[in-house]
């Protein structure tokens, strides 16, 4: 991955003053690259990393695990673009292996997960079967620990 | 009640060793006594990586630890380790060196450097190295009872090491020169044709190297060129290099020492001594540590490079001279234009504005003047101590 990249996947908040000078440009050179990258849909946006098991009333989230029919035109795409439009979907992927859909999703109650399924997700045309797990407690997400490491004896001053 | 027994002898200080109890303490270790006191700094003072080992290396040690690895090794070190040490040597310097006698593990750097000076130093032999220097070589030389001789590199020269000063400095007593490329604590780095001017008046005084590269992998704008790599110095040179610094492995304490047959020799007689060997388990995670050296490497590097810059950036704008420093992960900008000795300036940092860097004197008298400054911190952690310096030399 080009380094700029790396960098803002990092810390999106990066300034593009800094991100010049880490890089050795101009900042107009870095805007330019980041403008690229989201005309070009390579970023694709910006968000905060949340712990939500540190949230009151944190959401309750489930893999589920989806088998579909293959249609005839359009594959798995049309019947997979529909499922991902549901905005209790967060996150939704075409998997190999045993299952053909992996889906993230969401809601306020483990009641509200569980009437998506059985009445939005698998009454749909094309799905054959759901597997729901349930997340009970996240310990790294999007490459970052949720969990502080103590503080190590790395003196302060050494030579 | 402690009692004092009465055959106790007066003044133990006055039984300690004159060459070692005339050793002033390290200005480093007075300076963390100050910083000790405090807990909300931003420390620009340390002298090491901020990341932890990369994990498949943490992982081997944990496997071995495991696997009820925890017996002594060869005074040596493990052979396989030394293989690999030689392959690697061999790729970055082109030096092939046999792994049988030619290599030996020791406990840092720091072991390597005080073997290599105690097995070729004799009373009143002269060793020449360069200041501002790592704090450790002047004091080893006069453990061994040898005289130190400083040739003091200068800002105007970017730190580098010349032939020049060095003829200065040499006599008839000299027999070793201690290098350290890129240099600790100026992130001085030498271009090649320095490297061969230096070899050739090693050569034509007839000395010995002992060269410290523990930071070569953290060179930024060039190529690393190593002294072993001239033609003629593998006879003469002691290569000393660690996984310290570029696998941010201090907490291991792993080094090793590369040399002819003979001074390897030398080295491991004090070592098996001293020291019998080096920690199995750290030697177990160097052998994984150079399953993918590059790759851990480059990581870590990058991110170096990128907060230099940030950092080099921060001094030039608040209009502080600072020489762009080349590797390690240092910078020694110039503060001697402010009215304040070094340790006043890096006092009144910290007690102003809670900003802790090393006062240059740290590492020799021609470190006045300087601060050090390691970049080894998190990103925001030197952008703010860089506002804050700006801050601090806009009131003086
Ligand atoms: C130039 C130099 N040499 C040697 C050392 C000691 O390294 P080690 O951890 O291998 O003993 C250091 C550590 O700061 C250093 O800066």
């Amino acid at each position: 991955m080009d380094e700029l990249l790396k960098l803002l996947k990092n810390n999106a908040k990066e300034s593009s003053e800094t991100l010049a000078k880490m890089l050795g440009g101009t900042v107009e050179e870095v805007q330019q690259r980041i403008d690229e990258y989201e005309r070009g849909g390579i970023i694709q946006g910006y968000q905060a990393v949340i712990n939500e098991d540190k949230l009151d009333g944190a959401p309750v989230t489930a893999a589920i695990e989806v088998k579909l029919t293959a249609e005839h035109a359009g594959g798995f795409n049309r019947i997979a673009e529909r499922v991902s439009r549901f905005p209790e979907v967060r996150s939704a992927f075409l998997m190999s292996g045993g299952y053909d859909l992996l889906l993230f999703v969401h809601g306020d109650t483990l009641h509200e997960v569980a009437s998506f399924v059985s009445e939005k997700l698998s009454t749909l045309d094309g799905v054959v079967g759901t597997a729901t797990h349930f997340m009970l407690k996240t310990y790294k997400k999007n490459d970052v620990l949720m969990h502080v490491e103590d503080e190590t004896e790395r003196p302060k001053v050494s030579p | 009640m402690l009692k004092m027994k009465p055959n106790a002898p007066k003044s133990l200080h006055s039984r300690i060793a004159p060459h070692v109890r005339d050793i002033p303490p390290s200005g480093i270790r007075e300076f963390f006594d100050i910083v000790s006191t405090r807990d909300d700094i931003i420390s620009l003072g340390v002298g090491e990586p901020d990341f932890a080992t990369p994990w498949h290396i943490r992982e081997a040690a944990i496997t071995a630890l495991e696997q009820g690895v925890t017996s002594y090794t060869s005074n040596y070190g493990m052979l396989s380790l030394r293989r690999e040490i030689a392959k690697y040597v061999a790729r970055r310097t082109g030096v092939d060196y046999n792994p049988e006698n030619e290599v030996l593990i020791t406990v840092g750097v720091s072991e390597a450097m005080d073997l290599a000076v105690r097995a070729l130093v004799s009373p009143g032999d002269e060793v020449i190295y360069h200041e501002p220097s790592y704090v450790s070589y002047g004091p080893l030389v006069t453990f061994a009872h040898g005289k130190p001789v400083v040739v003091e590199t200068k800002k105007e020269d970017e730190f580098r090491l010349t032939r020049k000063a060095l003829e200065k400095k040499v006599s008839k007593r000299t027999r070793l020169l201690l290098l350290n490329f890129p240099t600790n604590p100026t992130g001085a780095v030498l271009r090649r044709e320095d490297v061969e001017d230096i070899a050739a008046f090693v050569i034509e005084h007839d000395l010995i190297v002992i060269t410290d590269e523990i930071y070569s992998e953290l060179s930024y704008d060039a190529e690393h060129f190593s002294i072993v790599s001239v033609p003629g110095m593998r006879e003469r040179t002691i290569y000393l290099h660690g996984f310290s610094k570029a696998w941010a492995m201090t907490g291991f304490r792993m080094g090793f020492a590369c040399a002819p047959p003979e001074l390897t020799e030398a080295m491991m007689k004090i070592h098996q001594y001293t020291m019998l060997c080096a920690p199995i388990l750290s030697q177990v995670a160097s052998i994984e540590a150079l399953k993918k050296p590059e790759e851990d490497i480059a990581e870590m590097h990058a991110s170096y490079e990128q907060r230099r810059n940030v950092m080099h950036s921060a001094f030039v704008e608040m209009g502080v001279e600072c020489f762009r420093p080349g590797g390690a992960f240092y910078m020694f900008p110039y503060i001697g234009n402010f009215g304040l000795t070094s340790k006043e300036f890096a006092e009144r940092l910290i007690e102003e504005e809670s900003v802790a860097a090393v006062p240059g004197t740290g590492f020799g008298p021609c470190g006045e003047g300087f601060l050090r400054c390691c970049y080894a911190t998190a990103l925001d952690e030197i952008e703010e101590a860089m506002t804050r310096f700006a801050r601090f030399i806009g009131r003086l």
